[in-house]
């Protein structure tokens, strides 16, 4: 229970400070759309069905842009050593994870939910009709996004090359995330529709990996 | 100001006797560093040091920059872990940890909330019964009362210190570590801060303040330490006096 409620007390500062300035939402949003616009036009001419390759460009965007979002999750904590104030408050440090996983899955997914239609348009793919298996395999993307960068942003902020480190462990350990979520998008946009199961479990397997790791482990990451 | 100093204490009292949901003891309790040692890769930032502090003791702690103060103080709040040694808390049962507040060089509160929200935010997270009420108290012991709902961002170094102070008091300390705590305060909000100590220390809590040298919150400590290359090589309780401690190596 106090577990519940230290998670939700952090939840509320990590939402209420990124929506008072809504630094990270705007710069991400801006990035990911940038990327989309520009992927759209390098491959447009080049492939002949856009559909092909939209679902990988979407992915790797969302990814590229996920790494921009979550640089600062645990460096912000740095600035006035808020961390340790957490960190001499709080019994359990899982719930300071816990509280920025879910923060980072909610702006992902707002940052995802309003890249979609401009990604509809531009890779000319109907969206509609499978909306809420695409928001399922969004939503388990983005957890095993999100439980990754969280742990490495706790890891890289305490490094010194710290701007360079997230991006260059995230990306290589996302790789199953950046292929199943492909494959799952691409049965699904494709002309006769289908959840894939199979990459679905891929999805949620590495989620529940990453996730106990975070929670047998995640205390030493924080230790100075 | 002296008048502010007893609301602090009264406050501080009022949650005593209600007795905080908070599961720490905030009760004094002394402190036993004993043998010490903190490594970050081959630099040695404390030696082997041993070091008594009785329950209700106010020590002022003093060295050059890089000596170890504030390591010392960050193993004390059991934020960084010892490489070697083992601290103890006499006083309360064995494996029993005092609460603690802690003032660190950082203000340690977020500068995009306001002064109010902190203070619940971190309340909140300590399981207080009733966060509101306990940051309203202290706001209005720390003279932050007409600012509660003013972001920290617009605080001046003053304010931003006295909120870091009553965050340290959220749960009625037994313990209380100030890693230079004047440090960027004129002398208005110096004055406050001596009287604030001098109601904590009256009230027998035990603390522990890193200073630079002598002045009016030196005036306070019932002891001096000074600590030099990690190692502890003067303390009033040896026999030093309090001048030759502040004194020395800074020839």
């Amino acid at each position: 229970m106090r577990l519940l409620a230290n998670t939700t007390a952090l939840l509320g500062k990590e939402l209420q400070t990124e929506f008072r300035s809504r630094e990270l939402l705007i710069t991400t949003m801006f990035f990911v759309l940038t990327v989309i616009t520009l992927f759209s036009i390098t491959f447009d001419a080049a492939v002949s069905d856009p559909r092909n390759v939209g679902p990988g460009l979407l992915w790797l965007a969302i990814l590229f842009s996920s790494s921009l979002m979550l640089q600062p999750c645990f460096l912000k904590e740095r600035t006035n050593d808020t961390l340790s104030a957490l960190r001499l408050s709080i019994g359990d440090p899982f719930a300071i994870f816990l509280a920025k996983l879910v923060a980072n899955v909610c702006l992902l997914l707002v940052t995802e939910l309003l890249a979609l239609p401009i990604f509809a348009v531009f890779f000319n793919v109907k969206i509609m009709r499978v909306f809420p298996q695409l928001m399922l395999v969004f939503l388990l993307g983005s957890i095993g996004i999100a439980v990754t960068g969280t742990a490495l942003s706790a890891i890289s902020s305490q490094a010194r090359m710290r701007e360079l480190l997230l991006p260059m462990l995230l990306l290589p350990l996302l790789v199953p995330i950046l292929l199943a979520s492909t494959e799952a998008t691409a049965a699904l946009l494709g002309d006769s529709p289908a959840l894939r199961w199979d990459w679905m479990a891929i999805l949620a397997a590495f989620d529940v990996v990453f996730l106990t790791a975070l929670w047998l482990f995640g205390e030493y990451l924080l230790e100075e | 100001m002296l008048r502010n100093a007893r609301e602090l204490s009264k406050s501080c009292e009022t949650w005593c006797e209600a007795d905080a949901v908070n599961e720490r003891i905030g009760r004094p309790a002394g402190l036993k560093f004993t043998k010490i040692e903190k490594r970050f890769g081959s630099l040695y930032a404390l030696r082997r040091l041993d070091l008594e502090i009785a329950q209700g003791e106010c020590v002022a702690l003093t060295g050059r920059n890089g000596s170890g103060k504030t390591t010392l103080l960050r193993v004390a709040s059991q934020l960084t872990r010892p490489t070697r040694g083992e601290l103890s808390f006499p006083g309360l049962k064995e494996g029993t940890v005092p609460a603690i507040g802690y003032v660190a060089h950082a203000i340690m509160v977020y500068e995009e909330l306001t002064a109010e929200e902190n203070l619940q935010l971190f309340a909140r997270l300590l399981g207080i019964a009733e966060p509101r009420r306990r940051a309203l108290e202290l706001l209005e012991a720390t003279n932050l009362a007409p600012r509660a709902t003013s972001l920290v961002r617009t605080f001046s170094r003053g304010m931003k210190q006295r909120l870091a102070i009553a965050r340290a008091l959220l749960n009625d300390p037994g313990v209380l570590l100030l890693d230079e705590p004047a440090t960027g305060l004129d002398t208005e909000s110096m004055v406050w801060l001596t009287n604030q100590i001098r109601g904590l220390r009256d009230q027998g809590r035990t603390i522990i303040m890193s200073l630079h040298g002598e002045s009016a919150l030196s005036q306070l400590a019932g002891r001096a330490a000074r600590l030099d290359a990690g190692a502890l090589v003067g303390d009033t309780r040896t026999g030093a006096t309090f001048q030759s401690v502040f004194a020395m190596g800074e020839a």
